[in-house]
């Protein structure tokens, strides 16, 4: 069973999140610009005179897609990274996965996940620095 | 026989150079503040100004301004095409430079005004119809002012109105036409109810950088010679803007944080603050006038929005407000002992002069925002103001120029 998660945190927690997700063998994923507010609902700012509040902060949203029995690690370790303890510190989704294919070579289902030194083929619970191919 | 002097000659070429870089640089000043959607259309609006205002200029514009006298109003026809505006001076206007030199700087101020005005109509202008108001205005309305205060004959040169650089004619006028204009062609959708966020601050910052380096080839060029007026000018011309921009630090870190959009905003209102006294007051004067400023444009501001007005970036308040308490200024601080070809004000002994300049803003306020509303209503009969509904939902850079800024 293939799962998606979909993971909107802060720009300034990037960094860490990726660094992190890196070290336990997430080798793949792409990350869209968004906007958007939750709970906080925006932030108040200075304008010539006086302030004007702005609701649709930018974020940015990790897609990650995996084996299910991969995601409660995956989704740990982007909350202990993306976590301030502020409100504005996101919100994960997961979502079940139909099919993927992979374009460059065909592979469907699972195989198309399968990465040298990705956290799929990786054995379980295995110490893995993770410095495989990024590419992917 | 007047001589032509080299020095003088050159900085008026160098500060008509300085002022036609004004426009460039009030284009971006605006283009920051609208919405990214807008920002080719706002910088346009300023850029066509100048190649519109240069014909118009040499065609008839110099001479209804400068030309003969008819009755104190308006400027004969005799400098026509620049005819007969050539390599000797005009000892009307300036004795040490080539007259032409005169019509060329006078021209730079003639193209500034109505772009100034564009702020009040940003993102929703017909450029049809802004290119037909723009030449009419210039024609009706920046003429014959620049007549009655500058030229040779005019009504309120006659009774001694100090206006240095064109706090009355230059600002005075843009400001409450830029308020009569927005009256008329209404807010953009979703005023009041929708933020209008400035798209490109940084934009905003350098329009206004260039424009207090601009600002010293207006003021300081006003003296019309490398001269003693001029540096004067020059200094005034700095401290006001410096004073202005401390001041509306301060009035916004009250309210919140000191924005920096507010700061560089208060520094060109101080700027245009000290116009019209620049060559006639002491740096100390200065201080106060761009101080004042502040406040008065702030608070100006504050007011339109309580109004609903949507005169969008606020040419009223920054240079109609401004300018009219720059010109009041001058007839408090005016002293004959930093120019003799001056007059002392109220604070120097003189109280009728403050009356003078009154009366000189009064009647073109009256005559600005009136001729506007006339000229604006007038063309909205033949051709609409504004882009259609749709056109201003997707932006004008797009719906007029068929262009777009940022790919």
């Amino acid at each position: 069973m293939t799962k998606k998660i979909e993971a909107i945190i802060r720009e300034d927690q990037f960094p860490d999140v990726k660094e992190a997700l890196r070290k336990i063998g997430i080798v793949g994923m792409n990350v869209m610009e968004v906007r958007g507010h939750g709970q906080q609902g925006g932030i108040v700012l200075a304008g010539r005179t006086g302030t004007y509040q702005i609701d649709m902060l930018p974020k940015l949203q990790l897609n990650i897609v995996l084996s299910d029995n991969n995601v409660e690690k995956t989704v740990q370790t982007i909350v202990k990274a993306a976590r301030t303890g502020s409100p504005g510190d996101g919100i994960i989704f997961i979502y079940p996965v139909e099919e993927v294919v992979r374009i460059r070579t065909g592979e469907r289902g699972h195989e198309a996940l399968m990465y040298d030194n990705d956290i799929d083929t990786m054995p379980k619970n295995g110490n893995h620095d993770g410095n495989g191919d990024h590419s992917a | 026989m007047e001589s032509i002097n080299a020095g003088d000659t050159a900085w008026v070429l160098i500060s008509s150079a300085l002022v036609l870089m004004m426009v460039p640089a009030l284009a971006f000043f605006y283009g920051g503040m609208v919405r990214k959607k807008n920002i080719l259309s706002t910088l346009n609006l300023n850029f066509i100004i100048i190649c519109l205002i240069s014909i118009q200029w040499v065609l008839y514009g110099y001479s209804l301004a400068f030309g003969g006298d008819f009755l104190g109003l308006i400027g004969g026809f005799n400098f026509l095409g620049l005819k007969g505006v050539g390599t000797a001076p005009n000892p009307d206007y300036a004795p040490t430079i080539p007259h032409l030199a005169f019509a060329a700087f006078q021209m730079m101020f003639a193209i500034i005004t109505p772009a100034l005005i564009t702020g009040a109509f940003v993102e929703r202008v017909r450029f049809k119809a802004f290119l037909i108001f723009s030449v009419i205005w210039a024609t009706l309305v920046y003429d014959p002012v620049a007549h009655w205060v500058w030229g040779a004959g005019g009504v309120f040169h006659q009774l001694g109105a100090l206006d240095f650089a064109g706090g009355t004619v230059v600002h005075v006028t843009a400001g409450f036409s830029a308020l009569a204009f927005a009256t008329v062609i209404g807010a953009r959708k979703g005023f009041g109810t929708r933020i209008f966020e400035p798209h490109n601050i940084p934009y905003s910052v350098l329009g206004a950088g260039l424009l207090w380096v601009g600002w010293f080839g207006f003021n300081g060029g006003s003296a019309l010679a490398a001269n003693g007026t001029a540096v004067n000018a020059f200094v005034t011309t700095n401290t006001a803007a410096a004073a202005a921009g401390i001041v509306w630090m301060f009035l916004s870190w009250k309210d919140n944080k000191p924005s920096v959009l507010g700061i560089v905003t208060g520094a060109v209102v101080g700027l245009v603050a000290i116009t019209p006294a620049a060559g006639f007051v002491t740096p100390l004067a200065a201080i106060v006038i761009g101080g004042v400023a502040a406040p008065i444009s702030y608070y100006a501001i504050r007011l339109r929005q309580s109004r609903n007005l949507d005169e969008s970036l606020d040419v009223w308040a920054c240079h109609g407000m401004g300018g009219t308490w720059g010109a009041l200024a001058t007839g408090l601080f005016a002293s004959k002992a930093v120019n003799s070809a001056g007059a002392d004000g109220l604070f120097y002994g003189n109280p009728s002069q403050f009356l003078i300049q009154l009366l000189t803003i009064g009647i073109v306020i009256v005559f600005a925002f009136g001729m506007t509303l006339l000229i604006s209503k007038l063309i909205a009969r033949v051709t609409p103001l504004r882009v259609s509904v749709n056109e201003e939902e997707v932006g004008l850079d797009i719906s007029e120029h068929g262009e777009r800024a940022y790919v």
